[in-house]
């Protein structure tokens, strides 16, 4: 490897611009005659909409356009769409109700849009979208998915009788409910997966600017995806046919999902820049962004996890009910089936499981994928059920998990998804001598001593990254493949330009991404450039979410290499007059190996541009492009351990240690994996400790609409992570890379939970275990 | 926010006189509940006059036992006394623990006694320590100032000036802090001077400020942790929200009440 090749710890590239404030985002965006826009949003969680009156606002200083939803469907603009089509058990296509972008008869949550006002100052805006006047007629609202199941609950969508979506399943029923009843041993939990909000740090933004002249529209949007923004726009919601619309994500200040869903409001700004004639820039406040952002989980699942006598795991079997919100989500079908229900074997032989899933409308905010998608609350539900079955057996939880461990690969499990390599043993051992976990007992005494209640709880985890074969999502339901492409620009002086359709938001891309091409040609990653986020520079790609952009965007790029180092190589074989064969291209030259002749890497660059003496027939230029299609998911895996100490008095936990033990497969660079292992950690304990969203049941009013009541993870919450990889290369990706976005979301929240529940002696905690949650299962603990 | 007009003002008349010129104006000194308020547009006031920079209401006096905090004195300047740790160590390790290191230097003593935020700490502090409110008009003892959530006995145009108040022999401020917002969630401040026992707890009444007489009793009979141990306080009257029932409230009063008397002894 070279200093700044495949496996180097490279400081990042993009690091000097964000801390020092001259990224660039949406809001940093100006175009000439640019006006703002504020949204008229309901403050009730359901009603009928009876009249808009938008004379009062229309009369306020400086406003341009006030605009409803009956504006906008008289221009053809369409409904929003969930892209994943998922059938019910009985064969019946999921029930979608209708998403205009601007609600026109009915509000469904508190945050809904209704109208737009276009004015000269966002200040402007929003005073006069305050004037606009909307008659409404409440309608009793619902904002819990098992109440909403419920005979007589309010009713959201015409399409969607009962509030159900759909009621899915996977696996094998009959076979999984045999192994249950004839079990040794069967552990029954109800386990709640509480619903987070996003929180990226740059809320959401769009600037929309019609061109009147070119009949041209350009987007600047917070988007993971911009091709697929643009595909979906133009295909769907009819807003500009593709080639009349280009779409921009500059610099975009995280994601976690959020940011991949197409959302009403850019569809909205778009219309409305043609519609008042002027560029229209929206950019949400942090309330806005609470309450209007997808949100992630809120799943209720009763699970059944049988053993038998010799503490093998039989049956596993799961009924789920997902909350969706108020409208299907861009995505949100596929995350609590193909991507929940398929991952259920954990790292598991269990010989029959089955999962059933029913998905319901609720007046709240729509939810789809976050961070994990599926993953954590699948990973939250078997590892809690597969602790506490240790403790109802009597048995060392990293016994029982070893026990049941998968150890030959390639396996299928009962649930679609096929692992190709692992080592979950290598991890388990890794984590526990990382954290001394012989030692805990000890430990244990002296926080006891100390007037404190010790913990330990682990995690093993499993994901599917890397998403996805084409044509097996196609065929699970997706609207789109999930290819990724590249095009590799070596430009005439040697310096190379990488255009990429993966989109970074936080992840590192130019550094990484340059690392491949420094590690091909031994060029320094400074005179790489990566090139993503706009559908005008960049050819179509499907952008990065699911921790895709390392097994999927990487692997595009390596495509792209391969056939410009093939090229390359033709030329410089040409020019020293050597064969192909045995050109070796490393510190930025083109050598003959075993001799001493050599072409400077930008000598070479020059020749395929000035074309004065190519190879006979060969096309001048130095340019590749690739797709590369996926052949399977990737697998990490990998061990947590986390312990705690509980102060009995008040409830709080401390978590004094935890250790992460991923297998990610090859690395690129190690520095930035572990800083994406410490933020998906910082996530998992979010969640597992601090993050709940609460709607009033009765009104449908997001109760933790701000910092004030919404806890997020701070430094000061957070341990040293220990942080570790085993590797078990990716056979199915030439880079032999997994994918390390997620996993660190996905596995911690039951290590937490577990060691909590260790400390405390009480199984029955819910997430988040706030000081209060802790101490009151604490106090039940020890009435019994 | 909706547009306001700011204005600074040099001395307390001119405060006073801005305020009167002003539609519907209002003092700020230092805005840590009151800029958010407004930024959320909860609050419209047509003026801020600002009191962070008039000179005569900034700076700590110590005479004896005898302190004078001047109402513009930041709580970042509080917390960095010498002089007044050796006096008073307990209202300055409170005064170091408010909100954040942006909040202690834009916060100050006035503004967060005039607002009486339910879960501000200097109430706490001035209830327990026997303390006076002064004001451009008059002085008010400070359990007579507080008389409700967000509400004192200030009338319109009443400016605090400072707050006076002897040091006890023996004080101590511990609280719990509302995992999200970090506001006290029961704060509870002791201390043991001539007048005897008073503890005052913020953050949990429904009302705001109070003193607890059980805990004060049990603290007169024996100024120790010791003395409060197995002992519950009434969840009547505590608040109650998403992040803190009453009983859980109750027991936090008396878990930072004993551990308040630890570091006052300490």
């Amino acid at each position: 490897m070279g200093v700044e090749g495949i496996g180097a710890r490279v400081a990042r590239k993009e690091d000097k611009r964000f801390i020092t404030g001259s990224g660039r985002y949406v809001d940093d965006m100006v175009v000439p005659g640019m006006k703002h826009a504020a949204f008229v949003r309901s403050p009730h969680a359901h009603a009928d909409v009876k009249k808009i009156d938008t004379k009062a606002a229309e009369a306020m200083p400086g406003v341009i356009a006030v605009l409803t939803g009956k504006q906008l469907k008289a221009d053809g603009i369409g409904n929003l769409i969930c892209g994943w089509m998922v059938h019910s058990k009985d064969g019946t296509p999921m029930k979608m109700g209708a998403w205009s972008p601007l609600a026109v008869d009915r509000v469904r949550y508190v945050g809904d849009a209704v109208a737009i006002v276009v004015a000269e100052t966002r200040g402007q805006a929003r005073d006069a979208a305050e004037a606009v006047e909307v008659t409404y007629k409440e309608r009793k609202a619902v904002t819990s998915a098992v109440d909403a199941l419920k005979k007589g609950a309010p009713q959201l969508h015409p399409e969607a009788d009962g509030n159900l979506i759909y009621d899915w399943e996977l696996g094998d029923r009959a076979a999984t409910e045999a192994a249950i009843a004839n079990a040794a041993h069967v552990t029954k939990m109800h386990i709640v997966n509480n619903r987070l909000v996003p929180n990226a740090m740059e809320p959401r933004a769009a600037l929309g600017h019609y061109d009147k002249a070119e009949d041209h529209y350009t987007c600047w949007t917070t988007s993971q995806n911009p091709h697929v923004a643009r595909l979906v726009m133009s295909a769907f919601y009819n807003v500009a046919p593709e080639n009349k619309l280009r779409v921009i994500a500059p610099d975009v200040g995280g994601g976690f999902g959020s940011k991949i869903f197409i959302y009403p409001e850019e569809i909205v700004c778009l219309w409305a820049s043609k519609k008042a004639g002027v560029p229209v820039k929206w950019v949400a406040d942090r309330t806005e962004s609470f309450l209007t952002d997808a949100h992630g989980r809120d799943h209720v699942t009763e699970v059944e996890l049988a053993f038998d006598d010799k503490h093998r795991m039989i049956g596993l079997k799961v009924d789920t009910i997902a909350n969706f919100g108020a409208y299907m989500s861009l995505f949100s079908s596929s995350v609590p089936t193909y991507l929940y229900a398929t991952l259920l074997s954990g790292q598991y032989a269990i010989s029959a499981i089955h999962a059933n899933v029913r998905a319901v409308y609720t007046n709240t905010a729509p939810v789809d994928a976050y961070r994990g998608a599926g993953r954590p609350e699948a990973t939250y539900l078997l590892e809690r059920v597969v602790e506490t079955a240790a403790r109802e057996l009597g048995v060392s939880p990293a016994e029982l998990r070893r026990k049941n461990f998968i150890r030959e690969f390639p396996y299928q499990t009962p649930v679609i998804m096929a692992y190709d390599a692992g080592d979950y043993e290598a991890s388990l051992e890794a984590a526990m001598k990382a954290a001394d976990y012989a030692g805990f007992e000890k430990r244990r005494e002296k926080a006891k001593k100390a007037g404190k209640l010790r913990g330990i709880g682990m995690s093993c985890y499993i994901e599917a990254c890397g998403i996805a074969p084409s044509a097996a999502v196609g065929s699970l339901g997706a609207g789109v493949g999930l290819w990724e492409s590249a095009e590799v620009r070596v430009n005439a002086v040697g310096t190379i330009e990488v255009l990429t359709g993966s989109h970074s938001h936080g992840q590192g891309h130019e550094t990484t991404f340059s690392q491949l091409v420094s590690d091909r040609f031994g060029v320094p990653i400074d005179s790489v450039s990566i090139v993503h986020g706009d559908t005008d520079k960049v050819q179509m790609g499907m952008g990065t979410y699911g921790s895709r952009s390392g097994a999927v965007g990487m692997s595009a790029i390596v495509k792209a290499l391969d056939k410009v180092e093939a090229k390359a190589k033709k030329i410089a074989a040409h020019l020293m007059e050597a064969d192909e064969g045995d050109i070796v291209i490393e510190n930025g030259e083109c050598k003959v190996a075993g001799t001493d002749k050599s072409v400077p890497w930008f000598q070479l660059a020059l020749a395929a541009y000035t074309a004065h003496n190519l190879p006979g027939g060969m096309e001048p230029g130095l340019k590749e492009g690739a797709f590369y299609d996926p052949t399977n998911f990737t697998f990490p895996a990998g061990c947590y351990i986390c312990e705690v100490e509980v102060d009995p008095d008040t409830g709080v936990t401390e978590i004094v240690q935890f250790v992460a033990a991923d297998d990610f497969g090859n690395i690129i660079n190690p520095m930035i994996v572990e800083g994406q292992v410490h933020g998906g950690i910082a996530q998992g304990i979010g969640q597992a400790l601090l993050e709940g969203t609460s709607y009033d049941p009765a009104s449908g009013q997001l109760l933790t609409a701000s910092y004030m009541d919404y806890t997020m993870p701070r430094a000061d919450d957070l341990p040293s992570f220990s942080v570790s990889h085993q590797n078990t290369p990716c056979p199915g990706n030439p880079l032999g890379i997994k994918g390390c976005g997620e996993a660190g979301a996905i596995g911690s929240p039951p290590a937490v939970i577990n060691a909590i529940t260790n400390a405390i002696g009480n199984n029955d905690l819910t997430m988040p275990a706030t000081p209060q949650t802790v101490w009151k299962a604490l106090h039940a603990a020890t009435k019994h | 926010m909706y547009s306001t007009s700011y204005h600074r003002a040099s001395s307390v008349a001119d405060a006073v006189k801005l305020l009167k010129k002003a539609e519907d104006g209002k003092f700020v000194s230092g805005g840590m509940t009151l800029i958010p308020a407004m930024k959320t547009r909860l609050a419209a006031p047509s003026d801020l006059v600002d009191l962070r920079h008039i000179a005569e209401l900034k700076g700590i006096r110590i005479s004896g036992k005898n302190v004078t905090i001047g109402a513009g004195t930041t709580h970042a300047e509080v917390a960095a006394n010498d002089k007044l740790a050796s006096v008073c160590h307990a209202i300055v390790h409170m005064a170091s623990h408010i909100g954040d290191p942006h909040v202690r230097h834009l916060g100050t003593l006035g503004g967060s006694i005039a607002n009486n935020d339910p879960a501000a700490d200097y109430p706490a502090a001035t209830v327990a320590l026997g303390a006076t409110i002064v004001t451009n008009k008059r002085e008010i003892a400070a359990e007579k100032f507080f008389t409700g959530l967000f509400e004192t006995a200030l009338k319109d145009d009443e400016i605090v000036t400072g707050v006076t108040f002897t040091a006890p022999a023996k004080c101590g401020y511990e609280k719990f802090r509302n995992p999200a917002s970090r506001y006290a969630m029961a704060g509870v401040f002791v201390a043991k001077g001539k007048d005897g026992v008073k503890v005052a707890v913020t953050g949990a009444g429904e009302d705001g400020v109070f003193r607890s007489r059980e805990i004060e009793a049990a603290l007169t009979k024996k100024f120790e942790p010791s003395a409060l141990e197995g002992m519950t306080v009434p969840s009547k009257n505590l608040m109650s929200d998403l992040h803190a029932s009453a009983d859980y409230r109750a027991n936090l009063v008396v878990v930072m009440a004993k551990r308040a008397v630890a570091a006052a002894n300490a």
